[in-house]
């Protein structure tokens, strides 16, 4: 039992259970799942495929935290991602030339080159300028919704071109096709991390910057990538959600994904000092924030209850994952042990 | 001599299933030195723990003037008398001297209840002044050097009227002057009636200053003794636990011949502020000796040929070729290898593995494409710790568990897998016991003969003519001269001092 317990996973995987148990205890239907036109549905289908973009957002985040960084622009990058692929859509179609999926391909290559720019943006500014993470992605946070609006013109793009819909609605083999984007790149990273020395290289920069330095590890190129990648992250959820809505609101759209994010990540285990990280920790993380904005929208609380709630439930799961804390707790279990004297 | 202040008896301590204590004594007399000596894991950090209220005994008492007590936190411990001052000065380099000296017992205004400064700085001063040491108090700690913050800390844990006075390791980052310094204040303070307990790797020190030695073997006492009863070759065999034949020494068939070609070659490589321009060669084979004072470039010079900062002035020209080395990853591209100086800020990375750590560098030269699979990551782990006899029981323990000669091995073990041409050490010794020391000498020996060519820096003019060929000496940034293989100890001090021969 306690080393069932002392496995990093278990804590977010406790609570996540406990909530869904709860849910199902107090609203019987809320577990079950029904086959629907051959689409699976229910509340965990639902609950998963709402937590798709920032489940992407946060495992950008995830790699970010894990060299000792931080990316709080990811918000502003999400609109920025979705008010380019509207963008994109809308002249492409005013120009007569929305001819099958060409809008399509062209809206996502579009909206994640740039996202890919921002994040490669941030990256340089961390790595090589030497800047202050906080200070560096403050600047695009603050920067980036102003730019998405320029875009936009200050209106809220409406998508009417069917084919882009199926990225945030559409289903395949019975799930949402947003799942599908969420495990590809979950496994698509675990690989990259794993398979290659990538893994070893960013622990090892979190752990410890000026010894992988001294060892020879290329930080200066390594961490560019990695902020570029969570900014390709970002712009991947950016697709989710303008094709989800339909539209692209340079305004609100991710509007304190950011906080969200670094919330899931650290719900999942990940040291927010750098060099230990958990991609699946931060998935499971990305679940319990999910999980409670629909517990509370299915319990009919007013939906501002969500805020404290999340307060609430971060307080309790860190806690448990604060070393001292689950000493103390673990003592008060435990039997004294006799002196030996 | 007078009383007894500090009495422990039979102090116990264990951490899981390892006994880090077992029934430890420790007797400390009034206005005496007493030196704790012991290996890495003998127990001494253990020991200091548990006087000081960081961990608290499972069994024993400790008796400070004949009563009983249980310090549960450092601040518990000050308060009953015992103080300690870390090798790392923990005080705030940011603030002022006589805000350190003063931090937590602020004298305050009576009128307004606020901070009063102007009692601070008087405070400060005759704190100092009782120590005769005379720095301005209104300047930043972090100002000064190593050597006066560890003084300010001597200070400040006498403020606080301490009968006893816990120096762990306090000379490791000093100079000979400044130990002589520090050794002054010492005796001063042992005058004065205080108990101090002196934990160094030093055996001269040891010899220096000391009254009665402590020493601990395998977390078990391994007798007191009183210093000037006691031989050096008995202190070591106290502390190893058997007789320690030979040290470790060049032979002379290791002299590599003058005329072989550099391997690595520095000329005219310099650094604003950091070095003057310096031209050094190192053949195959060879162990190169860097000696100088702490400041002296030692450490800037091996920074500059691996990259790790950039030359201003000159080139490195390995295998006769000039290179551009921009950062350490290009150093290691053409075979050079360093262990730094500072183990914990730059070497290790201490929540990794021992397999991890072993395989880092080897693995960042070949690219993060190509991985090295986990099979081999742990035949090489598993091949250094054999043949570097790193004491761990499974390789994946985080290396910031291990005791600091380990970690050391560890971080050679590293540049080993590379198969380096040229190995450079800095201070490599520094902070470890005796036993580990001689095997890492040792090892650097073997390397040499098997043709590696080896830079290596030490304070310690025993090691350096013990292990080196020619030895290179630098003072005040600036290469002073060479000296041939051969040489003593008195002719490398003398030339450190800049005395004309």
């Amino acid at each position: 039992m306690r080393r069932l317990f002392a496995h990093p996973l278990a804590w977010p995987l406790a609570a996540l259970a406990l909530l869904l148990l709860a849910n199902g205890l107090f609203n019987p239907g809320f577990l079950a799942l029904q086959v629907r036109d051959g689409h699976l549905y229910g509340n965990l289908i639902d609950i998963a495929n709402r937590a798709a973009p920032l489940a992407l957002v946060s495992m950008g985040m995830t790699l970010v935290i894990a060299v000792r960084g931080l990316d709080i622009s990811v918000g502003a990058v999400l609109a920025i991602a979705a008010t380019v692929a509207a963008w994109t859509i809308t002249h492409l179609e005013a120009g007569g030339s929305a001819h099958g999926l060409l809008p399509l391909f062209a809206a996502i290559g579009a909206a994640l080159g740039i996202a890919a720019l921002c994040g490669l943006w941030n990256g340089l500014l961390v790595a090589r300028a030497g800047m202050q993470p906080i200070v560096a992605t403050l600047i695009l946070m603050v920067a980036g919704r102003g730019l998405a609006q320029l875009i936009s013109d200050g209106q809220i793009l409406t998508i009417y071109y069917a084919p882009y819909a199926f990225i945030g609605r559409g289903f395949l083999l019975g799930l949402p096709f947003a799942l599908f984007v969420v495990a590809f790149v979950f496994v698509a990273l675990k690989l990259l991390l794993d398979r290659t020395a990538l893994g070893l290289f960013v622990r090892a920069i979190g752990d410890n910057p000026a010894a992988a330095r001294l060892a020879g590890v290329r930080a200066g190129a390594i961490m560019p990538a990695l902020y570029l990648f969570c900014g390709l992250s970002a712009g991947m959820a950016g697709l989710l959600v303008s094709s989800n809505v339909a539209s692209a609101d340079a305004n609100n759209a991710g509007q304190l994904l950011e906080l969200d994010a670094i919330l899931a990540v650290s719900l999942g285990g990940t040291a927010l000092t750098g060099g230990r990280f958990s991609l699946a920790g931060t998935l499971i993380g990305a679940l319990i924030i999910q999980t409670l904005s629909t517990t509370i929208y299915s319990t009919g609380l007013p939906p501002q209850v969500n805020l404290v709630a999340k307060a609430l439930l971060v307080v309790v799961v860190l806690l448990l994952q604060a070393p001292r804390f689950r000493q103390q707790m673990l003592s008060l279990l435990r039997p004294r042990p006799r002196s030996p004297a | 001599m007078s009383g007894v202040v500090l009495h422990a008896q039979g102090l116990c301590k264990r951490f899981g299933t390892t006994v880090a204590l077992d029934r430890v004594d420790l007797v400390l007399r009034a206005g005496e030195i007493h030196a704790l000596m012991g290996q890495n894991g003998a127990g001494k950090s253990t020991l200091i723990k548990l006087l000081t209220g960081v961990e608290t005994p499972d069994a024993g008492r400790i008796m400070l003037d004949g009563r009983a007590i249980a310090p549960a936190t450092p601040v518990e411990a000050q308060r009953a008398g015992i103080s300690t001052v870390y090798q790392e000065v923990n005080l705030c380099p940011n603030l002022s001297v006589a805000e350190n000296l003063c931090a937590g017992r602020y004298p305050r205004q009576r009128w307004s209840g606020l901070i009063d400064h102007a009692r601070v700085q008087d405070d400060a001063r005759r704190l100092l002044a009782e120590l005769h040491l005379q720095i301005d108090v209104a300047k930043a700690l972090g100002s000064y050097p190593v050597a006066i913050q560890q003084m300010v800390a001597i200070a400040r844990a006498m403020g606080v009227s301490a009968r006893v006075l816990i120096l762990d390791e306090p000379t490791s980052s000093l100079d000979q002057h400044e130990v002589g310094e520090l050794f002054t204040l010492m005796r001063r303070l042992r005058q004065r009636g205080v108990a101090i307990l002196f934990v160094t790797h030093f055996l001269d020190q040891v010899y220096a200053v000391s009254d009665r030695i402590t020493v601990l073997r395998n977390g078990a006492p391994a007798g007191e003794f009183s210093t000037a009863e006691l031989s050096q070759a008995g202190l070591v065999t106290a502390m190893v636990g058997r007789e320690v034949t030979s040290a470790v020494a060049r032979e002379p068939h290791d002299v590599v011949p003058g005329d072989a070609p550099f391997v690595v070659e520095a000329r005219g490589l310099g650094r604003r502020r950091a070095l003057f321009p310096v031209d050094l060669g190192i053949r195959a084979g060879e162990v190169l000796g860097l000696g100088g004072l702490l400041g002296s470039g030692r450490t800037e010079l091996a920074r500059l040929l691996f990259g790790l900062d950039r030359a201003d002035s000159g080139e490195v020209r390995i295998a006769g070729e000039a290179v551009d080395l921009r950062q350490p990853a290009d150093a290691v591209a053409q075979g050079l290898a360093l262990c730094p100086e500072d183990r914990k800020t730059e070497g290790i990375a201490g929540g990794l593995s021992v397999r991890e750590n072993i395989a880092l560098a080897l693995q960042a030269s070949r690219g993060w494409w190509h991985a090295l699979p986990r099979s081999r990551q742990q035949a090489l782990a598993r091949e250094f710790i054999a043949v570097l006899g790193i004491k761990v029981t499974d390789i994946e323990t985080p290396v910031g568990k291990l005791s600091g000669g380990n970690q050391q091995k560890v971080l050679l073990a590293r540049w080993l897998a590379t198969a380096p041409r040229l190995l450079m050490l800095d201070e490599p010794t520094r902070g470890i016991d005796i036993a580990a020391r001689q095997e890492i000498m040792a090892e650097i020996l073997r390397l040499a003969r098997q043709g590696m060519a080896v830079l290596f820096i030490s304070a310690e003019l025993e090691e350096l003519t013990h292990l080196c060929g020619r030895i290179a000496v630098l003072r005040d940034r600036r290469k002073v001269g060479e000296l041939p293989a051969g040489s003593d100890s008195r002719q490398v001090l003398d030339m450190i001092a800049g005395a004309t021969s």
